[in-house]
C-alpha cells in the first residue's frame, strides 16, 4: 500500500492497520531527513496549510509548525484567543473565511469532542485533529507507537500500562485504539473515578494498583491529570494521588525488569512523576518530541499527496 | 505489448568495465571523489561500479551513498501513483568532494535535476558528474546529459527502457518495451 485509506485524520479510529504502517515507514524516511544538516525538503512547496488551535499548545503546535516547514510548505497560524472568535463567528465561518485565502489543509486543535469529524463534512480542506477535547489526539498516538517501536522494535505482543487521568485523556483514547490496532495488550491504570465507566468493551484492562501494572507492563505511558477539565474533585488531594499512581526512582528500581517510561507532556515534575524518573535512561520522553516532527511530517506528506492538482 | 533485448549481459559487462575505466581516469586513486547511486535503480549499477574500481583497480576507501529523490521531485500530486521513497545513506560529508551521480537511465533529466537540489542537503559539493548505463538522447526536458554513458538509445515516448540486474531480476539485460 502507498496510499493512505483516508482523506483527513481525524481519529486512529477510522485508520487501519496499513495505514498506520505506511506512516511510520514514511516517518522513517524523514526522521533520517530532521538529522540532516539541511532539515528541509521541497515537496510540499505549492501547499498551504493553516494551523487552528482553539485551545492552549505549545509542544503541537510547534511540532505541526515545523513538520510543515520542513516539508515546505506555506503556513499560517491562527489562535482563538486573539481572533474574531471572541467576536461570535461560527467555526464554519471562521475556517470558510480561511479557506478562500487558498489553504489546502488545516491542522485543528478544539476544545469540542468531534470537532474535526463537523469541519471535515463542512468544508473543503484536509483535515488533522491535533486534538478534540477528550476525544482523540491521533498524532500523538501514531508518535507514541513509533517510539515504542523504535525502542522495542515493534509494538505487536507489546504490553503498555497508560496511567493516570484516562477520564479526560484523548491521548489515552487514541493510544488504545492505536495500540489494540497494531495488536499490542493495553491496561489502564488510575482512581477508579478517573477511568471511564465500560472501557472494558474497547478490550483494555483496568488496574488500580500501579506496582501490579508495573510488574506487568513493557510500556508505562505515564498521564498528567488534567485539573482544567475537572469541574469537580476527583481525587481527595494532589498528594495523595501521587502516592498511589505517581511513578518515583524507588518504585522502578524494586521493579524486576527494565520498563520504557512514556510522557506526552507537559509533565508535571513531582505529580505523576519524579524528576529522577523523567530524566532517566527508562524514559524516552524526549524521544517521544522528536519522533513527533518526523511522524507528523509523514501525515501531512501523505495527506498532501492525496490533494489533486 | 513486444520486447527488444538493447544489451546482453556480456555487452553490459564490456560496458561496466568501459565506465569504471573511464572513471579512473577523470578521478584516479578517488581522493576527493564519492560515488552517489540514485535511488531506487541506480543504487545497482552504483554497487557493480564500486566493485570493479575495489577489484580491478585495487582501490580502497572508496566511498559510496545512496541518495532517493522522492521528497525532491517535480511531479508530487501531479502522477497518477502515489510517489514511494527508498532510503537515503549517506555516512560521509559531500562538502568539497567530486561528486558521481550513478543512474541506470538518463530519460528527461528530472530525477537527476531532483538529485541535484537532494545533494545540497548534505552539503556544497566540488563538483557533480553524471553516469548513466542507457542514455535517452532526444527524450531530454532539460538541459542535462552524461559525463559518462553506457549506451545511447533512440526510443520514442511511448516504449519503455528496462534495466534488469542479476541481483534483482535473475538476469543482467537491458529491454526496449514497446506498447
Amino acid at each position: 500500500m502507498s496510499e493512505l485509506s483516508v482523506n483527513h485524520l481525524l481519529g486512529i479510529k477510522y485508520l487501519k492497520k496499513e495505514d498506520i504502517k505506511l506512516i511510520f515507514k514514511t516517518a522513517d524516511h524523514f526522521k533520517e531527513v530532521i538529522n540532516r544538516p539541511i532539515k528541509k525538503v521541497p515537496s510540499l512547496r505549492d501547499i498551504t496549510i493553516a494551523n487552528l488551535f482553539f485551545e492552549n499548545s505549545t509542544r503541537t503546535r510547534l511540532s505541526f509548525e515545523l513538520a510543515e516547514k520542513r516539508l515546505s510548505a506555506d503556513v499560517i497560524n491562527f489562535s482563538a484567543a486573539s481572533s474574531s472568535v471572541k467576536k461570535g463567528e461560527t467555526l464554519i465561518d471562521t475556517v470558510n473565511n480561511i479557506l478562500s485565502m487558498k489553504v489546502d489543509m488545516v491542522v485543528m486543535r478544539h476544545p469540542n469532542p468531534g470537532a474535526g469529524i463537523f469541519l471535515s463534512k463542512h468544508v473543503k480542506a484536509s483535515i488533522i485533529n491535533a486534538g478534540d477535547g477528550a476525544h482523540e489526539h491521533p498524532t500523538q498516538a501514531l508518535l507514541d507507537s513509533y517510539s515504542i517501536k523504535e525502542r522495542l522494535g515493534g509494538v505487536k505482543g507489546k504490553k503498555v500500562v497508560i496511567v493516570g487521568d484516562i477520564l479526560h485523556s484523548r491521548v489515552a483514547l487514541s493510544n488504545i485504539f492505536a495500540l489494540k490496532l497494531q495488536g499490542a495488550e493495553v491496561k489502564v491504570c488510575g482512581p477508579k473515578t478517573l477511568i471511564p465507566k465500560h472501557i472494558e468493551s474497547l478490550g483494555v484492562k483496568v488496574e488500580t494498583d500501579l506496582r501490579k501494572a508495573l510488574e506487568w507492563c513493557d510500556v508505562a505511558n505515564m498521564l498528567r491529570v488534567q485539573n482544567e477539565r475537572m469541574e469537580i474533585s476527583y481525587f481527595p488531594s494532589t498528594r495523595e494521588y501521587t502516592q498511589q499512581f505517581g511513578l518515583n526512582k524507588k518504585m522502578l528500581d524494586s521493579l524486576n525488569k527494565e520498563i520504557v517510561i512514556m510522557h506526552p507532556g507537559p509533565i508535571n515534575r513531582g505529580v505523576e512523576i519524579t524528576s529522577d524518573v523523567a530524566d532517566s535512561e527508562n524514559a524516552i520522553i524526549l524521544d517521544q518530541v522528536q519522533n513527533g516532527v518526523a511522524v507528523r511530517m509523514a501525515v501531512i506528506y501523505l495527506l498532501a499527496s492525496k490533494i489533486k492538482q | 505489448m513486444s520486447q527488444k533485448v538493447l544489451l546482453t549481459s556480456k555487452e553490459i559487462d564490456i560496458i561496466l568495465h568501459r565506465l569504471a575505466c573511464q572513471l579512473v581516469e577523470n578521478h584516479t586513486d578517488f581522493k576527493d571523489s564519492v560515488l552517489i547511486g540514485i535511488q531506487p535503480r541506480g543504487v545497482y549499477l552504483a554497487e557493480r561500479i564500486l566493485n570493479i574500481l575495489q577489484k580491478e583497480y585495487k582501490l580502497k576507501d572508496l566511498k559510496l551513498g545512496h541518495l532517493d529523490i522522492t521528497f525532491y521531485r517535480d511531479d508530487f500530486r501531479r502522477s497518477d501513483k502515489p510517489l514511494e521513497a527508498n532510503k537515503t545513506k549517506i555516512d560521509f560529508v559531500v562538502e568539497d568532494k567530486r561528486v558521481i551521480f550513478i543512474d541506470d537511465v538518463l530519460y528527461t533529466g528530472r530525477s537527476t535535476r531532483a538529485a541535484l537540489t537532494a545533494i545540497q542537503s548534505f552539503g556544497r559539493p566540488k563538483e557533480i558528474e553524471l553516469m548513466s548505463l542507457i542514455d535517452r538522447r532526444f527524450s531530454r526536458h532539460l538541459p542535462i546529459q552524461p559525463d559518462y554513458s553506457g549506451r545511447q538509445v533512440d526510443a520514442i515516448n511511448e516504449e519503455k527502457v528496462a534495466v534488469n540486474w542479476k541481483e534483482n531480476e535473475g538476469e543482467d539485460v537491458v529491454y526496449l518495451i514497446s506498447k
